[in-house]
């Protein structure tokens, strides 16, 4: 209707974030605040043997010391639970303090209330543990062998699930007869999400009124019934939660962790609000991280390079706690993803989740996919390389063509639309495929030292997350629909409650655009409000590219009722016959006869008066809408990455990255493309710098920015943009999303193009990060250093 | 990141400083802040006062005198960097400033604070060994002054005793007629400190090499002066045969590693960057 879709209207939420007026949780203050410090595990396997919290309770400014044993006496739950269930799934206990074991460095034992947060810091390191440190199983697959230390009872040999999907029997058929086969061994590194605003709760609790905790939430909805059933002792309608300015997730903050509840604990304990701020380190040691995967597979192909069956097998570790959406991560979200752009036949997948002595994994930024990708287009190269195909050939080849949407996969999607070659065209296009390839082999033939790569990645992703029944039959506990409330006040403007929950995306911009477009009002005139239990009627809220298919299409919704009851109005006003009105431009009129029309603000004002409105009709507008999708949707484009590898040193730079991508429809371009770089940069820091260390006993030696290597702007190069649109089909904006788009590409393209780049010596595959120091080995290894 | 409690006091003149710390045995001198405050939040060092000398400005700015720099020990790597002086007269010397850290870092951070604290990863001790600087010092018995290449001791130690505090750096001119230098520099991918930083300085004479120097940093636990006693260059052509050659026959011990560069790995980027650096020098000659 209105122009407003499509175009870079300028985020709204900037001038109070860039003059520092955002508001974050850890820059609220209540009368009588009290600070929370907890007391971690230094050990990453350890029986607490005694806990004396005698001097620190003594301490200057401390109003109370708490262990693990104090809240499972207490009336609470005193536990996260997990919000995923896989058949035979183990789920052990997860207490928010430990209570006899503590099983990965940073598992919180006690917790310090004082008046400062200096003192509270300051007392956390008087209390005494006395532990008797045990073995360590640390490695994802390392851990299910013979005689590995136990992290949970219930769990033998640490496998937290053995999961499989797809065609066993049809994929080794498939391999009989495969003319090549290429296969792979890959460890899909640890990463951290790192999320700029470290966690922090603040709580605060009033007998009558109950709970309201401020904190970094990507989803308050799902954190308010998470706490309610398993931490705290209060029923869901007694918690308030509301999500402040929140800055970054990456899924770090859709989980719902102990420190929050622990200080939701103390705060109805002691009945003063008690704030609690992760420090960078904690953020390092606690928040939940991402990947960690150890996978073989094998893709069999014919003699023209058509796929004839891929066969997967991964071990991706848990960490020492199930966290809240851990299992569906490596499972639904990777092995359902299997099929990649292609057109394969015959797959099969085994995941088995294990249990290890760090920190717990889960969803970060891309959640499955980008292992997923990453495999895939790992493979893809290799696969040229057995049949001696040009890499984009190889893909070409097997591409699910344009026209077979809907397409069903073997491992249970059913991708809704896309196109996946012209994207590819369109990338190779802008790179200049053709003259990247004859520079290289110049380089090559000339034996320059600075070497040349280059990597294509054909990516797919399943976002727009997701159909409830579908999920939950998938073994989701909760239903992943979205809300939308669209209040129209007397005077025309509006105001929007969404579940979504914002923290860096934008939506108070695209989704007024989705209310002006839809309704032809100004965008000044529209309000957006999310992240607050107490406001909005319910949220899954923000994370799997999901706000805009689900969250915006709730919207859009809500507006179509909207303009259907406002039509009853203008009809009963203009005494002429509903269907004979069309809505455009802010108006109602009569079809064909322009000037006997009525304004939107006299049928708004008019639907509170209600002085003359048609019977039967209620007075108000104000609508709302739990929308949920009718299957995920499905992004893809094609990344290509250039690179120059230093012969000598194995120093890698980026020379160019390209970018075409397909998120369907765009409400916003410039903040699609803002979406792509921060999801590129991410993923690039997973490619080359990024990984989350631990040691064979299970110290974490990425505790500190000072060893764990998070990207910088000036090692990335400028990012050549570009995209084609293949709206979705199923919701009514034609959006598919693109939170994720770049993080799942670019490990992948970057990987590939590196090796490519080492392709003279032979390098056929190497684990991310790429160090130089790895490179520099894997040239040099024939030679003395 | 929460530092333990410390006490605070301003300091107005270097006497001041020396005469403070000689009252409190467990007191430290706060420059830019940008080394000693990391170690306060990380609880890696718990001194009970802490003496600003921030503001104290005789102790600060660049100035040529007798054909010497003179460098204020509490001039900003920035300041540093952006010194038309420093420019022209000791080019490596902007060049190292100009890669530490990021803006802030160097807006902050001091050359007597980064050599006093002597991390082997930092980029300024190996330009100022190569340069032949001489480091300035007031203590308790007066003003004293020791050669850059005696100053640092080992990791995290320097020949400053605790009650002295460094005034001055002093650096004879090198970028006239002749002389060429040249500061390179890997980043450490998490910190971006060095995990090698190649310091050279070349002299040619026509076309001989009359005087060369080369140290490393972020190599070895204390920066790395290659040539001590004279270069295998000097008198020679200094051609790149001649360049590779002397840094081939280098032999670099006992290197520092981590997870993300091996003590191999850095000895072999200390060789590459090494013929890089001198012959970049050797080409501003
Ligand atoms: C994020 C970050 C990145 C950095 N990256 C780099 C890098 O790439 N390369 C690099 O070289 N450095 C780097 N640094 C360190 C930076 O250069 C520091 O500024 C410098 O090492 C210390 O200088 P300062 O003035 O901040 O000293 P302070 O931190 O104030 O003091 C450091 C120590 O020196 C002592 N001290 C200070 N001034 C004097 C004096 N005049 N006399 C005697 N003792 C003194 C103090 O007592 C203290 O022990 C980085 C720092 C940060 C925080």
């Amino acid at each position: 209707m209105g122009s407003v879709i499509g175009t870079s209207v300028k985020r709204r939420e900037d001038p109070d974030l860039i003059t520092g007026k955002g508001k974050f949780t850890d820059d609220l203050a209540l009368p009588g605040m009290l600070h929370a410090s907890i007391v971690r595990s230094p050990h990453a396997h350890a029986r607490i043997r005694s806990v004396d919290t005698s001097r620190a309770a003594a301490a200057a400014g401390v109003v109370a010391v708490y262990t693990g044993q104090d809240i499972a006496d207490s009336e609470a739950g005193g536990v996260v639970p997990v919000g995923w269930l896989l058949p035979n799934l183990k789920t052990p206990a997860h207490p928010i303090l430990a209570v006899d074991t503590v099983r990965y460095v940073g598992d919180g034992i006690a917790v310090v209330v004082a008046e400062g947060r200096y003192q509270a810091r300051d007392a956390a390191e008087l209390v005494a543990v006395d532990y008797e440190p045990l073995d360590a199983a640390v490695d994802a697959k390392g851990a299910t062998a013979e005689g590995q230390p136990q992290v949970h009872e219930e769990a033998p040999g640490n496998v937290a699930f053995d999961w499989d999907l797809g065609d066993k029997t049809a994929v080794d058929a498939a391999f009989e007869g495969a003319a090549h086969v290429a296969s792979i061994d890959l460890r899909n590194s640890r990463i951290v999400p790192f999320a700029i605003e470290p966690r922090a709760a603040l709580a605060s609790y009033d007998p009558e009124k109950g709970l309201t905790l401020r904190m970094t939430s990507q989803n308050p909805h799902v954190h308010r019934l998470l706490m309610s059933l398993a931490s705290i002792d209060l029923p869901e309608h007694k918690i308030r939660v509301i999500a402040p300015e929140v800055g970054g997730g990456f899924g770090s903050k859709i989980h719902h962790y102990p420190d929050e509840a622990i200080a939701s604990w103390c705060a109805m304990r002691i009945g003063r609000p008690v704030k609690w701020t992760a420090t960078r380190s904690e953020t390092n040691m606690t928040d939940a991280h991402g990947r960690d995967h150890v996978t073989h597979a094998e893709m069999a192909l014919d003699g023209d390079g058509k796929i004839l069956g891929f066969r997967v097998e991964t071990y991706a570790a848990m960490g020492a706690y199930l966290s809240t959406f851990a299992p569906c991560v490596p499972t639904y979200l990777h092995g359902t993803l299997m099929s990649g752009q292609y057109d394969m036949p015959a797959i099969h997948i085994r995941v088995i989740g294990t249990f290890t002595n760090t920190a717990p994994v889960d969803a970060v930024r891309g959640a499955g996919r980008p292992e997923a990708t990453f495999l895939i287009e790992r493979l893809m190269d290799l696969a040229a390389l057995e049949t001696g195909l040009d890499p984009t050939e190889v893909r070409r080849r097997n591409f699910v063509p344009a026209d077979a949407f809907p397409y069903q996969t073997q491992v249970a999607l059913a991708y809704d639309s896309g196109d996946y070659e012209t994207a590819l065209d369109k990338a190779l296009d802008k790179a200049g495929y053709a003259e990247l390839r004859a520079e290289q082999q110049k380089r090559r033939d000339a034996g320059d030292s600075k070497l040349l790569g280059i990597g294509v990645c054909a990516y797919i992703e399943a976002c727009g997350i997701a159909p409830s029944a579908v999920v939950g039959a998938l073994g989701a506990q909760a239903g992943l629909y979205e809300s939308a409330k669209v209040r129209v006040h007397p005077t025309g403007t509006v105001t929007v409650f969404s579940g979504s929950s914002a923290h860096g995306q934008g939506h108070l911009t695209t989704f007024a655009q989705i209310v002006s477009d839809r309704l032809g009002v100004p965008l000044e005139n529209v309000d957006v409000v999310e992240g607050d239990t107490g406001e909005i009627p319910f949220g899954m809220g923000t994370y799997g590219s999901r706000s805009a298919a689900v969250g915006g299409s709730a919207i859009a919704k809500s507006l179509d009722k909207i303009i259907a009851k406002g039509a009853k109005i203008a009809a009963h006003l203009l005494e002429a016959s509903e269907s004979d009105l069309e809505f455009a431009d802010n108006a109602w009129s009569v079809k064909g006869s322009p000037d006997k029309s009525v304004a939107w603000g006299d049928v708004c004002l008019q639907a509170y008066l209600a002085h003359n409105i048609p019977e039967g009709i209620e007075p108000g507008l104000e609508e709302t809408t739990f929308y949920d999708p009718a299957n995920f949707t499905y992004p893809f484009g094609t990344h290509i990455g250039v690179v120059e590898v230093d012969s000598e040193t194995g120093e890698v730079e980026i020379l160019r990255y390209i970018a075409v991508d397909d998120c369907g429809e765009q409400i916003n371009p410039m903040i699609v493309e803002g979406q792509v770089h921060g999801g590129i940069a991410y993923g690039v820091g997973q490619a080359l710098w990024e990984e989350a260390v631990y040691d064979d006993h299970g110290q974490l030696l990425t505790s500190t920015l000072l060893d764990y290597a998070l990207p910088k702007a000036h090692q990335l190069p400028s990012f050549e943009l570009d995209h084609t649109i293949t709206p979705c089909p199923h919701n009514p904006l034609g959006v598919k999303g693109i939170g994720e788009a770049g993080t799942i590409a670019s490990p992948a393209t970057i990987t590939n193009a590196v090796i490519d780049a080492l392709a003279p010596y032979g390098v056929r595959h190497l684990d991310m990060p790429l160090e130089p120091e790895k490179l520099w080995r894997a040239m040099h290894s024939g030679e003395d250093a | 990141m929460y530092p333990a409690d410390f006490d605070y006091v301003r300091a107005t003149s270097a006497q001041e400083a020396v005469d403070l710390l000689a009252q409190n045995a467990d007191s430290v001198l706060l420059a830019g802040g940008h080394s000693l405050i990391p170690m306060l939040k990380l609880r890696l060092t718990h001194p009970a006062r802490l003496i600003d000398i921030g503001r104290v400005d005789e102790i600060r700015g660049v100035c040529e005198k007798d054909s010497t720099l003179r460098v204020g020990s509490l001039t900003t790597h920035n300041e540093i960097a952006s010194s038309e002086i420093v420019q022209s007269q000791c080019r490596f010397l902007a060049e190292a400033a100009g890669k530490i850290g990021d803006p802030q870092v160097r807006n902050k951070g001091t050359i007597g604070g980064n050599i006093a604290h002597a991390d082997p990863a930092s980029d300024l001790p190996a330009v100022l060994v190569a340069v032949g600087a001489t480091v300035h010092l007031l203590g308790p018995d007066g003003n004293r002054s020791i050669a850059a290449g005696d100053f640092f001791t080992g990791l995290l130690t320097t020949a400053k005793a605790p009650g002295e505090i460094i005034t001055e750096i002093e650096i004879p001119a090198c970028c006239e007629e002749g002389f060429g230098c040249a500061y390179l520099k890997v980043e450490h991918p998490a910190s971006g400190y060095a995990v090698c930083g190649a310091a050279a300085r070349v002299k040619m004479d026509g076309g001989t090499c009359a005087a060369a120097s080369l140290a490393f940093n972020g190599v070895t636990p204390v920066v790395f002066n290659a040539w001590s006693d004279g270069s295998p260059l000097a008198g020679g052509p200094a051609d790149d045969a001649a360049i590779d050659a002397a840094i081939d026959e280098l032999a670099i011990d006992e290197p520092m590693g981590d997870i993300h560069a091996s003590g191999e790995y850095r000895v072999a980027l200390a060789r590459a960057y090494g013929k890089r650096a001198l012959k970049a020098a050797r080409d501003r000659s």
